[in-house]
């Protein structure tokens, strides 16, 4: 699956985005954060707080509980601010 | 029906006038163009960047212009948004609603650019004095977005 991070949310990660892996027990958005966050550092910065981060599956708005899988688009941002 | 995310500016006449060409039974157009200003709170601005998210960005807006679509009856729209390093008085968007009456193009521009701030995936990062900083949702946004959130209807229908 493909991962991408904007805005602050990149900086803390320090990447755009990766490819990875349907990881061993991820079904949901909420799981693949928790994975995320597992790996420490600035991926812990960035998904400290599960009520801030904004996350789109297939470029739509998703929420923790939806389903993730192999093949799929995910990104991570803070809410916008465009206009 | 057009929308455009691009780096360059656009001249907001010309975009206007392409809009209602040759379509007669436009009476009214209304447009809403937004600009970068050079404060934000206490601090000066330089400039700001904004960020989006290619791919997801059109299909929002092209959402958001199909929702307008099915709330009132309009005979074009527009949304063109900039992204990239801007400076003060720079043009950042322009919104735009025709249709026969005035209501109808108030309200639905109106709407476009209250959806659009907080639907769209654009990010902005004010460069400032003391350095970059990423601009904060506002709890006003998601207020005046919120107010389209029923089925209002315009009473030019």
């Amino acid at each position: 699956m493909k991962l991408l991070y904007f805005a602050w949310v990149r900086e803390k990660t320090g990447i755009g985005e990766e490819d990875v892996g349907l990881p061993d027990g991820v079904d949901t958005v909420g799981e693949l954060v928790h994975w995320l966050r597992e790996r420490g550092g600035g991926f812990e910065a960035a998904f400290a707080d599960d009520a801030v981060v904004r996350v789109a599956v297939n470029q739509e708005y998703a929420t923790l509980t939806a389903a993730v899988a192999e093949g799929d688009e995910v990104a991570f941002f803070p809410p916008v601010t465009g206009g | 029906m057009t929308v455009r995310v691009q780096g360059e500016d656009f001249d907001v006449g010309a975009e206007l006038a392409r809009m209602t060409d040759g379509d007669y039974s436009v009476g009214g157009l209304c447009s809403f163009v937004g600009l970068v200003r050079d404060v934000a709170g206490e601090d000066e601005i330089d400039a700001m960047t904004l960020e989006h998210y290619p791919g997801m960005t059109e299909k929002a807006l092209s959402e958001i212009e199909a929702e307008a679509l099915g709330r009132w009856p309009l005979q074009a729209t527009l949304i063109i948004h900039r992204y990239g390093r801007l400076e003060p008085g720079e043009r950042i968007v322009l919104v735009a609603a025709a249709s026969a009456h005035r209501e109808a193009a108030f309200e639905a521009c109106h709407f476009l650019i209250d959806w659009l701030k907080t639907k769209a995936p654009f990010w902005k990062l004010e460069d400032t004095p003391d350095g970059g900083q990423w601009v904060d949702a506002r709890d006003s946004d998601d207020i005046a977005a919120a107010r389209w959130a029923t089925d209002k209807k315009s009473a030019a229908e």
